[in-house]
Formats: C-alpha cells, sequence, structure tokens
C-alpha cells in the first residue's frame, strides 16, 4: 500500500525536541522528506528563530532549498511565556510578547512566506496544508498559562480564519492539540507532574500524523 | 520616465495602460486588473521567489572590496549551486548608479573570493572584466546557508533603501531561484487570486530564473538577458491547453514568463519540464503560446523594451511610450505597468534571428513569408483607419 506521506515534503519548526523531535522522526520513517527548523538546531537542521521577524525569510529559503518545494509545514515552535509559570498580573510584558512572538507571529509570517510554496503545490494537484500546534491551554482557561493560553488561542483561530480563505486555492490550515505531553515544555511549566501520566510525544505524533493523513489522503 | 523609488508592491494609485490588439491605448487603474481580463483568460505568472544574491566581500589576491552579483546558473536544481554565473563590481553597492560603479580588481582564473562565510573559486573570465564564472566552496547546504545570512536582494540605486527578501518575494514566490524579482508579479495578492477564480479567469504558474536587468556596462547589457532555466508544470501546459481549445488568451505575467513558455514551445507543441531559455524575443519573433503580456513600463534599448516588439509594432509602442511619460506613470521594478495584446499582425514577421531557437523553423516557413508580407502590409492600412479612431480612453473612475 502508498503511504500517503512518502516523498511527501515537510518542513518542521520546532524540530530538535518534544513532539517536533518526535514529528521528525515519524514522518522520515513513512518516507517523507522533512526540513526541521530550530533556534540551536545543528546541520542538517535549519538555525533559526520563528520569533524574529528578519529571521523568516532566510528560513523560507532554506527550507524551500532544502525540499526543493513544500506539501507541509507544521509550526511546532512554542514558547511557554514567563517560566516558572505565574499569574497574567505578576506576567512581564516582554514575556507576554515573547510568546506572541513565538506562538502567533512565527507561525503567521512563516505561513506567509511560504504560501506561494504551497499553492504551488496545490496546483500541481500535492498535498498543501499548515498544521498549528496549539493546546488545550488555548479552550480553556488554567490559572497560570495566561500568555501561553491567549497567545494559542489566537494561533486556533487564526487557523480558522485562514483555513476558510484559502481553501477554495487548495490549501488547507488546521490547528491540532496533541494533548499533555511528556516534553521539555510541559516539564518546564509543570516540574511536578507524574511523567507517567503524560502522554509520549511519539504517541502524539502518529495521532497528529492519523489526522494529516485524513486530510491529505 | 521617472523610477518609482519606494519599494511598495502594490501602490493604490499603480497605474496599467492597456494596448489593444488594433493599438488603442486606455489608462486604467491596475487594482482592476481582474476587471480587465475576460472570463475563459488564463494568467500565467513566474512563482520563483528571489534569492539574497548580492554579496559584498574581498578579492584575497588584490585584498580589494568586491560587490560579486549572482547572475545565472545551468539549473533550478536545489542540490545545482556550486557553479555560478556571476558580475564583479568594484568596491561600493547599489547607492552609485552601476554605470559609476568602478571596475573590480583584475580578475584571474583560480582567483580566490571570500563572500561573508562563503568562498568561491574564479572559474573563468567569460571574455569581459566583469563576468566570471564562480564555484562556491561546501556542499550544497553550506552555500544555501551562507546565501541565507549574508545574501542581499540586488538592487539600484533608483531605490536607495536598502531592500529584504519580504520587499522582492511575490505573493505567489516559492522555490529560490531568481536573482532579480519577476516584478510583473509584484501586481499579485491573494485578493487578486479570489477576483480572478470569481470571474472564471484561470490562474497558473511556471517557474524561471529571472536574471539581472541591468549591469552598468554597454558591452554587457548587450548580452542580457542570459540564458535562463526555467520549469514549466504539467498542470500549466493543461490549463494553457484548455484556454486556447475554449478560445481564451494566455496573459504572461511578465517578460520572464514570455520567454519561458515560447521557448517550451519552440519546437512545435508545449512541453512540459525542465528547459534552459536561450532565445532572444524581439521585433522579428513569433508568439506561439503568449496573446498578451502584463509587464512593467520599459524603456526603449532595454532587452525588455525588446521583447515586447514581439507583441506590438514599433509605431504603438512608440505611442505607448509617449503616453506612458505624458501621464506621468513611473519606471522600473516597483513602478506601473502595461497590459499589451498581441497585435493583429503581429507573428507573420518571421525572420531569423541569429539568437533566436526559432531559426530553423523559421527558415522552413521563408517560403511563405512573400504572401504573409503582402497580408501584412494589408493589416497595416487597417490598423491605421483604426488608429484614425480616438486612441486614447481613460477607464471610468
Amino acid at each position: 500500500m502508498n503511504d500517503s506521506f512518502k516523498g511527501l515534503r515537510v518542513a518542521i519548526t520546532g524540530g530538535t525536541s518534544g513532539l517536533g523531535l518526535a514529528l521528525v522522526q515519524a514522518l522520515q520513517r513513512r518516507g517523507a522528506k522533512v526540513a526541521w527548523v530550530a533556534r540551536h538546531a545543528e546541520a542538517p537542521g535549519i538555525a533559526g528563530d520563528v520569533s524574529r521577524k528578519e529571521e523568516i525569510h532566510p528560513i523560507a529559503l532554506r527550507i524551500g532549498a532544502a525540499l526543493g518545494g513544500l506539501d507541509l509545514l507544521i509550526n511546532g515552535a512554542s514558547s511557554l511565556g514567563p517560566v516558572p509559570l505565574r499569574p497574567l498580573a505578576d506576567t512581564d510584558c516582554e514575556d507576554f510578547e515573547t510568546a506572541l512572538a513565538t506562538n502567533l507571529l512565527g507561525p503567521f509570517r512563516l505561513t506567509k512566506a511560504l504560501l506561494g510554496a504551497l499553492g504551488a503545490s496545490a496546483r500541481e494537484g500535492r498535498p498543501a496544508l499548515v498544521v498549528n500546534i496549539t493546546s488545550d491551554a488555548a479552550v480553556n482557561a488554567y490559572a497560570g498559562w495566561g500568555a501561553y493560553g491567549a497567545s494559542k488561542a489566537a494561533l486556533s483561530h487564526l487557523s480558522l480564519i485562514w483555513d476558510e480563505e484559502l481553501r477554495p486555492h487548495g490549501i488547507r490550515v488546521l490547528a491540532l492539540d496533541p494533548g499533555d505531553m511528556d516534553t521539555p515544555l510541559h516539564a518546564a511549566a509543570l516540574p511536578d507532574a507524574d511523567p507517567s501520566t503524560l502522554k509520549r510525544p511519539a504517541d502524539a505524533a502518529g495521532e497528529i500524523l492519523a489526522a494529516i493523513e485524513e486530510v491529505i489522503a | 520616465m521617472r523610477a518609482a523609488t519606494t519599494a511598495q508592491q502594490r501602490p493604490r494609485d499603480a497605474k496599467l495602460l492597456v494596448v489593444d490588439a488594433r493599438g488603442r491605448l486606455q489608462h486604467a487603474s491596475r487594482s482592476q486588473l481582474a476587471s480587465l481580463l475576460r472570463p475563459g483568460d488564463l494568467l500565467v505568472a513566474n512563482d520563483a521567489a528571489t534569492l539574497p544574491a548580492s554579496l559584498q566581500g574581498i578579492h584575497e589576491r588584490s585584498g580589494e572590496a568586491i560587490e560579486v552579483r549572482l547572475a545565472g546558473r545551468r539549473s533550478l536544481q536545489v542540490d545545482d549551486v556550486r557553479e555560478f554565473t556571476a558580475i564583479v563590481f568594484g568596491a561600493g553597492d547599489h547607492r552609485t548608479r552601476t554605470e559609476d560603479r568602478p571596475a573590480p580588481p583584475a580578475l584571474h582564473t583560480g582567483d580566490r573570493l571570500r563572500l561573508g562565510p562563503l568562498h568561491a573559486t574564479l572559474l573563468r573570465l567569460v571574455d569581459h572584466p566583469r563576468l566570471i564564472e564562480l564555484r562556491f566552496d561546501g556542499t550544497p547546504d553550506d552555500i544555501w546557508a551562507g546565501l541565507a545570512r549574508h545574501g542581499k536582494p540586488i538592487q539600484y540605486a533608483h531605490l536607495p533603501q536598502p531592500l529584504a527578501l519580504w520587499d522582492v518575494w511575490t505573493q505567489v514566490a516559492a522555490l529560490p531561484v531568481a536573482f532579480e524579482p519577476p516584478s510583473a508579479g509584484f501586481v499579485l495578492d491573494w485578493a487578486l487570486l479570489d477576483a480572478l477564480r470569481e470571474r472564471g479567469i484561470g490562474f497558473a504558474t511556471l517557474t524561471h530564473a529571472a536574471g539581472i536587468s541591468s549591469t552598468g556596462d554597454a558591452a554587457l547589457d548587450a548580452r542580457l538577458p542570459f540564458d535562463e532555466p526555467y520549469h514549466l508544470p504539467a498542470s500549466t501546459v493543461a490549463a494553457i491547453e484548455q484556454t486556447h481549445r475554449s478560445g481564451g488568451r494566455v496573459i504572461a505575467l511578465g517578460t520572464t514568463v514570455t520567454r519561458a513558455l515560447e521557448h517550451a514551445a519552440s519546437l512545435g507543441t508545449l512541453r512540459a519540464g525542465a528547459g534552459l531559455a536561450t532565445q532572444r524575443l524581439g521585433a522579428h519573433s513569433a508568439l506561439r503560446i503568449v496573446d498578451a503580456i502584463i509587464s512593467g513600463t520599459h524603456e526603449p534599448g532595454s532587452s525588455h523594451y525588446e521583447l515586447l516588439r514581439a507583441f506590438a509594432s514599433d509605431t504603438v509602442l512608440q505611442r505607448s511610450s509617449e503616453a506612458l511619460e505624458r501621464h506621468g506613470y513611473l519606471t522600473h521594478e516597483f513602478g506601473d505597468s502595461v497590459l499589451i495584446e498581441k497585435s493583429e499582425r503581429a507573428g507573420q514577421n518571421l525572420q531569423a534571428d541569429p539568437r533566436n531557437d526559432d531559426h530553423r523553423v523559421d527558415r522552413h516557413a521563408h517560403g511563405a513569408r512573400h504572401i504573409e508580407e503582402r497580408r501584412q502590409h494589408r493589416c497595416t492600412e487597417h490598423h491605421f483607419e483604426e488608429a484614425a479612431e480616438p486612441i486614447e480612453q481613460h477607464a471610468a473612475p
């Protein structure tokens, strides 16, 4: 049987730890061509910080060069905002801005810079899809998760609107929530959580690929 | 014409001069573009993203500062980035007009060039003191990383502000292969793509490594455009064939699209896939695929203007140039635009052009030329009758 990920050209931000790393590995196992981006990525990864406006186009350039085109962009790079978590009233504006820059503006800018490549895929009859990794903190009001939750809520809504606008052009935009996982980000947020109660990133990655497959198959 | 001096891709007051097949002129607002095309037409754009192809550095043997502008490559393959054709300037940057830029130090085969994090060897001089072939050290990945970090978009003195990549990438920019932006595509945004869809106008793309537009040196400029690789998707070929079958027009967004499509059709039928556009289009070129072109406003003498001569007679182009001047159209990459429909008589004047790939076909057509010329003569008379009517109209606001 032909795997729908075989030969798929995929770019993932936040691809060196947690869910992003698990997605890179799962996609590579299934025959996808994967480019990953992270602040401290080593070759063949692409070093870049999506929260910085001036790095977006150099990152997009290198994604295009690494893959020769793009079918799937996964915006996974995330920032918790202030660590340890604290009430919104105690959150520094700068920490809030960092969360917005990484979780909202970064995905917006990178998607915009790569929309031409995704449109080209769609016109050639290939899949063209953006997946924004979100969280149940985008839906439920958890005390202490203000900067993260608000930025992920905005990302979810941005995904809905963009999907509405781009669907006629053959491009889909999804927001997917992987659930609570045993990742460095979760450990930073809730250091006392029992890892055995948390989802393994590899399992979450499998679920996300299943959701993607429903759209592109 | 005055140059547009700000890097705005879609100024609200951008103008569009429409020249129809009979040589009649109409002034329109460029934001009306979708309404000026007809249902059943197909707009074809170049979706190349633009490379940061200007590299400041040092010529190691002399120790002198240089600027290298990458200008050509033999393919679009992303791992084929070791060797480039390039133009070398002496010290300085885009703020000095290219024609006033100092020459580079004397260049020799084997010279080493240090361009920020990139290192290159001069492979050979291409019979001009500033035109070289170079080879970068390192893996394709190293080279892309170096370009992304150190390169700047090529730009010219009429735009003093330094350009960023986002200034020169069109809204449909995909594979990074152009040396200068395919700037006719600056008109595109997603709202326009929506408007085209709603009016039943098709949209398709090809990828063409748009080359350098000016070198500041008359002898080098006369060699432009260099050979330019392109990729024509099968889906675009299908859309073009469908458009022609159903009587629609194929409208090329820019000179690069025209060059690629006409090259891909030069052996008869339009072929999908990779190609290298080597021909030079001009007054004597037969256009097999493209029915109209949307382009920037170009001054007579440039290679872009030469290409427009394939669409319209010199008389019509001359009148267009006067209208552009009189109505304050802006020129250069961020300037206003023209839409020129292929003249009713265009493409009948098949003559051999030494740089035209079509020359074999042209010789075959030679026997028929006598008759063609007489037909063309009749059309010319007809054309003048048409031109006696009011020839310049302004679209209702």
